[in-house]
């Protein structure tokens, strides 16, 4: 089962480029979506993405970063994040193989891929919100929006 | 599920009858080439469900996907503050290949548009945070991709082909004696 609302998040290391690691700990302090997803190129997950990379500017109006997580090795997500312009980083969760999919409670056994999941952190590393969407469905963002927006007011 | 936030109001671009059973409103980019295909769709369920159906379009433009989306919804919108909003939209749907900026000046001037002002309002603040609006009023109401249909506030989720959509949309209006055929 996926993460709930008050877990603090598992930390995680991996590669968004073949030289670049990047963890939770350097996220320290601002808020993180965290979107899970099955495959780069999947028709779903594409226009997912294409939506959630337009909303980056109001995603940082409310303090949080994206970061992307899916199986695909990095040159697969270099290819992807270059064809579809992506101005946010994407994981690669390959060795081992959905190791922090499963830490998140995410991954899908039989397929060898992770659900359709997103997780909203605040800047101390708690879940605040989390959803997994049937994998064939496009969750879009009005969760993370409403999420943020939540967190935003508690904070006034 | 995901509702029409904000729900239609006199700041929407509409076509039809204001008092239709059945509101249409859909979230598009004048790049994307499903939404170009939707239109023509569009059109014909318009045609089929006439005095019945009430059409809206908002802004959704996926600016990195496609790079002339945001000035041509921009186009769009100079256009509607000269009363011509769906002149534009649809020239920009049936020219979805040319959407350069001289192309846009080119479809205005087609249109008979007062040229100073919309090259005015194609570059103004008011334009493009109205773009703006539509795009975020679209990622709160659940909008995921494009085209993206809200059918009376509620996220249409079925197939848009023209005759499933028909047919759910025919089933949405009231009770009346059968009419012959047309």
């Amino acid at each position: 089962m996926a993460l709930e609302p008050g877990t603090r998040a598992p930390d995680f290391s991996l590669h968004t480029t073949p030289d670049q690691p990047l963890s939770l700990r350097d996220f320290r302090g601002r808020r993180l979506i965290l979107a899970f997803y099955p495959a780069d190129w999947s028709p779903v997950c594409t226009d997912q993405l294409a939506v959630y990379n337009e909303l980056l500017p109001e995603f940082r109006r409310l303090g949080a970063e994206l970061l992307g997580f899916s199986v695909d090795g990095v040159w697969c997500h270099l290819a992807f994040a270059k064809d579809r312009k992506l101005r946010f980083a994407l994981l690669s969760d390959f060795e081992p193989k959905g190791e922090v999919a499963r830490a998140y409670g995410v991954y899908r056994k039989g397929e060898g891929v992770s659900e359709r999941a997103l997780f909203v952190l605040d800047g101390e590393g708690i879940v605040r919100w989390s959803y997994v969407s049937p994998i064939g469905i496009n969750p879009g963002a009005e969760g993370i929006l409403e999420a943020l927006e939540g967190m935003e007011r508690i904070k006034r | 599920m995901s509702k029409l936030r904000p729900p239609l109001g006199p700041q929407d671009h509409v076509q039809g009858n204001p008092d239709a059973a059945i509101e249409l409103i859909e979230y598009g980019d004048f790049e994307c080439p499903y939404c170009g295909r939707a239109h023509r769709i569009v059109k014909v369920l318009q045609e089929a469900l006439g005095g019945d159906l009430l059409f809206a379009w908002r802004n959704f433009p996926l600016a990195q996907v496609h790079p002339h989306a945001l000035r041509a919804a921009a186009a769009a919108e100079a256009a509607g503050l000269q009363g011509r909003f769906w002149e534009m939209h649809d020239m920009l749907f049936e020219h979805q290949d040319a959407l350069e900026d001289a192309d846009l000046l080119a479809y205005a001037e087609a249109l008979g548009l007062d040229m100073e002002r919309f090259a005015a309002d194609l570059d103004s603040d008011e334009v493009a945070d109205r773009v703006r609006a539509d795009f975020l009023s679209g990622a709160r109401s659940g909008v995921n991709g494009t085209p993206t249909f809200f059918v009376n506030g509620e996220r249409y989720d079925g197939s848009w082909e023209l005759d499933a959509f028909l047919a759910y949309l025919r089933v949405l209006l009231p009770e009346r004696p059968a009419a012959g055929p047309p």
